[in-house]
């Protein structure tokens, strides 16, 4: 027994640990973990490339009812013909490559006591860590009238796709010297800048194709994300604040709340009626279906998760990322849903190798176009504080100068481009 | 020899096993710095300079393979507003100095996944030629070694290093002595048209 060589040595201790310790569960079962994400957009298919990267033997199932991705963001550009659709859907074949399942079903039930996840057609699927990723849904009971049904006379556009199509053709087939409302949402909502550009780039659709147009944005709060950047462009551009402007903002100060929709009359309705030829109706939102279902949520509609490893405060094992989140001072952005994935993702593999909680570092940068060769951003870096919350890194961040150069406006443009191809790249690629 | 003794005495006392694993055991789970790891700071880039640092374009640069020095020298210029930028100025002030070592040192190891860039191959061979005339002795092997403590400019992407020479060239960006004289020789014997012809033989590197 003196002779015990050092390799030995060090498998009898790997197996000692293993019998003792609960840190290394894999090690003690020896099968492969498995994690079940709910949702394949930006957060949930980039939770799963990630997993793959981070970790080589964790089985993967990513359950997504749609066979093509449409990103919401450059959708904007899809509503005047500035871009076809097909540039801003994703198939999910490259993740396939990568030795993550694909289901593309409706998941119907996350049960957190059993680990089980169930689908439409049946299946059910055991999890060790089940990631849900389902972004917004609408409330469609906040604006009188304004059902999935009236959605088809005034669509939302708000998730991309045939929402998208159904507002290009009707921008697209306005008479010049028509109107097109903008119904804004209350916060928080998805992609805060969002409703801002869309109206920039139809107002410079408008502009240059049906100049006699007008776009009024009825708005229920005080101000929004990027003001300055926007409205300095408006006066640019479009007239911002002179008596002939293209776009008018109506604020909460101008009782801009929309309370109810009149699809018969194409009117939309504050304290009196806007009548439009093109309403765009953009409700207040809340986390998707399934998290509302799987009671992953609080009385904000939205889920409240633990800000270090974005498990749900309310199920254990079950993490929730992106849009879906209370994540604040993180907006709901594309990029947030990106970056928190990843941090998802490492807490999870951590979780599994029985290693420490990771300490996250998290990023935003959304640009907005307001036109062809004018961008704008918003950047910012976060980090977790003292009380275990993501909080903005002081002195980093924020708007691009109000003052900045045309060259650098154009210079945006190109990096906005970049941020597309490479984020798409990062989660779909 | 201390490790013959340890084993000896450790097989014959299956208790002391236990302790001894204990206690190597137990510091990887309790010790831990709050900073984030390398990997965790530096997949947040990956959003718009591609997964790992690698760019598919078209104008924000890779930023895989590059030295870790010049990595450094980079972010602290935009920490500090010392170079001109749309973003990375707000953003490069949300880190650490300890932290931006930690993705230099991340980014400096990862391969460079070029992507093909149209290109003209006349301007490009061109361009090759006046790289070997005024370039090649700060940014050898065409631009392509991270040694140098320079950017990468072979197969980098045109727009970004168009946007890089206007910054130089327009006195937005501070250069050294031996960069400028360079840039003037080249720019009062070739004109703007040399500068083209620059980009294009990085671009067609690939």
């Amino acid at each position: 027994m003196a002779n015990i060589s050092r390799r030995k040595f060090l498998t009898m201790s790997t197996a000692a640990v293993a019998l003792t310790a609960v840190n290394f569960p894999m090690l003690a079962w020896g099968a492969n973990k498995r994690v079940v994400i709910v949702g394949g957009g930006i957060a949930g298919a980039t939770v799963a490339k990630y997993l793959r990267l981070m970790d080589t033997a964790v089985d993967i199932t990513l359950i997504e009812p749609k066979r093509l991705y449409t990103t919401c963001f450059l959708s904007n550009e899809v509503l005047w013909n500035h871009r076809n659709i097909e540039s801003i859907q994703f198939s999910y074949e490259t993740l396939k490559s990568r030795d993550i399942k694909i289901v593309h079903d409706i998941v119907v039930n996350i049960d957190p006591q059993s680990k089980q996840v169930t689908i439409k057609g049946g299946d059910k699927f055991q999890y060790d860590a089940c990631v849900v990723a389902p972004g917004i849904s609408f409330s469609w009971d906040a604006i009188e009238g304004y059902t999935p049904e009236a959605s088809q006379l005034m669509p939302h556009a708000y998730q991309a796709g045939p929402q998208t199509l159904l507002l290009r053709d009707q921008i697209t087939a306005m008479k010049n010297g028509g109107t097109f409302i903008l119904v804004a949402p209350q916060n928080p909502f998805r992609c805060p800048p969002g409703p801002y550009e869309r109206a920039s780039q139809i107002a410079w659709y408008f502009k240059n194709h049906k100049p006699r147009s007008k776009i009024i944005i009825l708005d229920p709060k005080p101000k929004f994300s990027k003001q300055p950047l926007f409205t300095a462009a408006w006066e640019q551009y479009f007239g911002y604040k002179s008596s002939n402007s293209m776009i008018e903002w109506v604020g909460e100060a101008d009782a801009g709340e929309v309370t109810r929709v009149d699809v018969k009359k194409m009117q939309a309705i504050t304290t009196s009626p806007y009548k439009g030829d093109v309403i765009n109706v953009i409700p207040p939102q809340k986390a998707g279906a399934i998290a509302i279902e799987a009671e992953l949520v609080d009385d904000t509609g939205w889920c409240p998760i633990n800000h270090r490893t974005f498990e749900s405060t309310i199920h254990k094992d079950i993490y929730v990322v992106g849009d879906a989140t209370i994540a604040a001072p993180m907006p709901k952005s594309g990029y947030a849903a990106n970056s928190q994935a990843k941090v998802c993702a490492a807490a999870i593999v951590a979780k599994f190798n029985g290693e420490p909680e990771p300490f996250p570092s998290l990023v935003n940068t959304c640009y907005s176009l307001v036109t062809p060769d004018h961008g704008i951003s918003v950047a910012m870096v976060y980090n977790l504080g003292p009380k275990g919350k993501i909080q903005k890194v002081a002195g980093a961040g924020g708007l691009t100068p109000v003052d900045a150069s045309d060259e650098m406006r154009k210079r945006e443009v190109a990096y906005a481009y970049s941020w597309f191809k490479n984020i798409t790249h990062d989660i779909f690629g | 020899m201390i490790r013959m003794m340890l084993q000896n005495q450790l097989s014959a006392n299956r208790s002391l096993w236990f302790f001894v694993l204990l206690v190597l055991y137990i510091p990887c789970g309790v010790v831990y710095a709050e900073t984030p790891s390398a990997t965790m700071l530096a997949y947040t880039c990956a959003g718009c300079h591609g997964t790992n640092g690698s760019s598919v374009g078209p104008a924000s640069p890779t930023i895989a393979g590059m030295s870790a020095d010049y990595f450094v020298e980079t972010m602290l210029a935009y920490k500090n507003a010392t170079r001109p930028s749309t973003i990375m100025t707000r953003i490069a002030k949300g880190y650490t100095d300890e932290e931006i070592q930690l993705m230099a040192d991340f980014f400096s190891t990862q391969p460079i996944v070029r992507q093909a860039q149209a290109h003209d191959n006349k301007k490009a061979e061109r361009g090759r030629k006046l790289h070997k005339k005024y370039c090649h002795k700060c940014h050898e092997e065409g631009g392509a070694l991270p040694e140098d403590d320079a950017g990468i400019l072979a197969g980098q992407w045109a727009p970004f290093l168009g946007f890089t020479l206007t910054d130089f060239l327009t006195g937005n960006r501070p250069m050294g002595v031996k960069k400028k004289q360079q840039l003037d020789k080249l720019i009062k014997q070739q004109g703007d048209a040399g500068i083209e012809q620059l980009i294009e033989f990085y671009a067609s590197q690939q």
